[in-house]
């Protein structure tokens, strides 16, 4: 029986089925769900790694060790794993490997939209994508038998529009796969100069014969149709141009590194005009060109965002959709913010009246960064935070007295201890906050090292954050409530002016994992209420403002009660009322 | 378009409870035997950002997304998401607007201001809108929460999906914690539903 799955659970499906028997990510939309749901297969270790390099040794050890084994993470994350992905590429595998990169063009949620094809061709590894579930699914059984007939790992690409889109699939039965006998192999696996050199021939011999896979392979077919235009694709855009095209000639690309030189040709020679639907960058653009073959691309599609079927069918002339219904009205937007009884929410109100230099990282609390809290002056990527506000100390332009850091637990644990690291042997005297609130809360509350808990929520070694920083030698680390706002700033202030590194832990768990007090609810004294609009810039959806009567007013139905707001009104006009 | 789609975009504020509505939906479109895709979103636009599900069902169905001007159907759980997603409409579709106001964050803040009459603007332009106060009757059921199952219920009156289907669907998907309560809602929405379209 067919059932709808998001691509990602379709993918943990596909790995089950071929197999595998080691899976190990670092939480990243829209990868998440992959892991997660893989581990709760039976016979598979599943396994939250506290980054994604760390994920990609553990599965390089794994695949040597003979496993099969599914490595995951988010675009970005495989910048984390580059490292030894490319030297993994040379030592090839003993058990398959899979690496699943999970791209998002359009930024749901994400710092960049980089295409990570690109992987392909500079790390020398084949990649594949699929257009929907079923091939979600097929797909990545199929790249553990490619792996292990090439010797090497294998890239699976989705996006976030396959990643979380549900279509409907068709599961397999479980392949009884042997564990791989594990033998010493030095010149294979032990990658120093002089085996790394016979290695490399061995990778450029591997790539000719995927070549050559890839043109007879059947996840890329010609669907033969009216001649006129001819359309190369792959993933979903294979979908948005069907939906709109549905008679015309189409190359779908399963296998889009390396590409099928031959297919290709052949397909150009049948059709009258060759067009390349591929989002964001050129990538199978540029090296059918360098083939001397005339074709189309770039010149009608954005290197921005998502497309979708309507934007493909206005580029081509095909039949675009007629266009609804136009408010002339302007639509306030609604950009997400933080939830009512954040932790973070008083941080970064705090960190603005104190018109400090704030360095920021990944996580909900860079949210932070949006008005009206408006308190952050950079963020880059994962661990960042750290590395800046040393990076900005030694500038010199900055008063160090009004530089801070600031990083979640989860993200310090990723990769913020060896900036940590570096402020203390290179002297810096940065403060630097982590926001500890047990948990992994943007990806959907995943654990990490320092909750006890592993991914299958069992007990596990905690991560000890204050005897962690205290051991690299931050000799003042203080733990403060982040909702005690008069607590936080003198910690604050106190460790700013400290000429020596240090370390504020804000530690509350995740409003979305405690229940609100329900003897406790907050009230607006009307008299006492100037309608200065203070308690507004923490931009809470629990208050909010009447215009007319220039009051500030409660939301019950939103409100848990965090005292926030009472705290930043000078006039004492939020009360909390017990009972 | 390929074929005869069925196009529904669920829209709403992070935290609604859009997730559950589309995959009901969608669970009953597999059940009663069409191909069926649909599009969330995850990640940090759930934080209480402007969000869309997109439910697609027909004979055979390409795109997990819709097109401008092409659904038939737009649920809105919320007024100003309804004037939002309003240009995806098809010129004879049909939008249920669940009667609640969730202020953003430029309206809470006093920069900007909710348009006050969305629902009977968009009453004016659109011949099948309903509006519904669904939040007051999934408090009468027992929570406020159940509120995406009574616009459930709507939409089933509405265009004439089986009741059995759906509840079949809510059993398979609900927490057996809330499941009264989410029977209830849309046994309540179906029968506001009927009362409207007779």
């Amino acid at each position: 029986m067919k059932r709808l799955m998001i691509g990602n659970d379709a993918i943990a499906r596909g790995a089950y089925e071929a197999g595998v028997t080691v899976a190990t990510a670092y939480p990243g939309t829209p990868s998440t769900e992959i892991v997660s749901t893989l581990a709760q297969y039976p016979g598979v270790y599943g396994e939250w790694a506290p980054n994604e390099k760390v994920a990609m040794e553990v599965g390089a050890g794994a695949s040597i060790g003979g496993a099969r084994t599914l490595v995951a993470m988010k675009h970005v994350g495989v910048n984390v794993a580059a490292d030894p992905l490319y030297t993994f590429v040379y030592t090839g595998v003993n058990g398959g490997l899979v690496i699943v990169s999970a791209d998002d063009p359009g930024m749901h949620s994400s710092q960049n939209e980089q295409d990570n094809r690109g992987y392909g061709r500079f790390a020398k590894l084949p990649v594949i994508e699929p257009s929907d579930s079923q091939e979600a699914l097929d797909f990545t059984r199929l790249a553990y038998d490619i792996s292990e007939e090439f010797d090497t790992p294998v890239m699976l690409r989705i996006t976030t529009r396959l990643a979380h889109s549900q279509t409907l699939v068709e599961e397999g039965e479980p392949k009884q796969v042997e564990l791989k006998e594990y033998k010493k192999d030095s010149p294979k696996y032990v990658m120093l100069p002089g085996f790394a050199r016979g290695r490399h021939v061995e990778v450029e011999k591997r790539l000719l014969g995927l070549k050559e896979y890839s043109n007879k392979t059947e996840i890329n077919r010609i669907e033969w149709g009216d001649r006129r235009l001819g359309i190369i694709t792959s993933g979903v855009c294979y979908q948005y141009v069907r939906e709109v095209m549905p008679d015309i000639s189409v190359l779908k690309l399963g296998m889009v590194n390396p590409l099928p030189d031959k297919l290709i040709r052949e397909f150009a020679q049948g059709v009258e005009r060759l067009v390349i639907v591929e989002e964001l960058e050129p990538v199978i653009e540029e090296q059918v060109k360098s083939w001397g073959i005339a074709v189309e691309g770039k010149e009608h599609f954005t290197l921005l965002g998502e497309y979708s079927p309507e934007y493909i069918a206005e580029r081509l002339g095909g039949i675009a959709p007629a266009h609804g219904f136009g408010l002339d009205k302007e639509i306030p937007p609604r950009p997400p913010l933080m939830c009512p009884g954040c932790p973070h929410r008083g941080v970064f109100h705090t960190f603005k009246r104190m018109r400090l230099k704030v360095m920021g990282d990944i996580g909900c609390y860079t949210l932070g960064a949006l008005s009206p809290l408006d308190g952050m002056d950079a963020c880059v990527c994962m661990g960042a935070s750290i590395g800046m506000a040393m990076g900005m100390e030694k500038a010199g332009g900055v008063d160090p007295s009004k530089i801070v850091a600031v990083i979640g637990d989860s993200t310090f644990v990723h990769s913020g201890i060896t900036p940590l690291i570096d402020i203390v042997y290179n002297q810096g005297t940065s403060t630097v906050v982590i926001l500890d609130n047990s948990t992994t809360a943007m990806t959907g509350h995943q654990d990490h090292p320092a909750t006890g808990l592993n991914i299958m929520k069992e007990p596990a070694p905690k991560l000890d954050l204050e005897a962690l920083v205290k051991a690299v030698g931050i000799n003042n680390v203080r733990v403060v409530d982040p909702l005690q706002l008069d607590e936080l700033r003198s910690a604050l202030e106190e460790e700013l002016q400290r000429r020596e590194p240090s370390v504020i832990i804000a530690r509350r768990p995740c409003a979305l994992l405690v229940k609100p007090p329900a003897n406790k609810k907050m009230v607006i004294e009307n008299d006492l209420c100037t309608g200065c609009k203070l308690c507004i810039r923490i931009g809470c959806t629990g208050i909010y403002f009447i215009e007319d009567e220039k009051l500030a007013a409660i939301n019950p139905t939103t409100c848990v009660s965090c005292e926030v707001c009472a705290q930043v009104c000078t006039f004492d006009a939020i009360k909390i009322v017990e009972g | 378009m390929a074929g005869k789609a069925t196009n529904i975009l669920i829209v709403g504020v992070g935290g609604q409870g859009t997730l559950l509505t589309s995959r009901i939906l969608a669970q009953v479109a597999v059940d009663l035997g069409y191909d069926v895709k649909v599009s969330e979103i995850h990640g940090m636009a759930q934080r209480g950002g402007s969000v869309v599900s997109q439910v697609r069902y027909g004979e055979k169905i390409y795109s997990p997304i819709i097109s401008k001007g092409d659904a038939d159907i737009i649920l809105a759980f919320e007024k100003l998401e309804a004037a939002r997603w309003l240009d995806y409409l098809k010129p004879d579709g049909m939008i249920i607007i669940n009667d609640d106001r969730v202020d953003p964050l430029p309206v809470m803040s006093g920069k900007l201001k909710y348009p006050e009459d969305i629902d009977q603007r968009i009453g004016q332009m659109v011949e099948k809108t309903m509006v519904v106060d669904a939040s007051s009757i999934a408090i009468e059921c027992g929570n406020v929460r159940a509120a995406n199952v009574v616009l459930v219920g709507i939409l089933a009156a509405a265009i004439g999906i089986p009741e059995a289907e759906v509840e079949k669907a809510i059993h398979a998907m609900v927490p057996p914690k809330a499941l009264d309560i989410n029977v209830k809602a849309f046994k309540q929405g179906h029968t506001i539903g009927a009362n409207i379209v007779s």
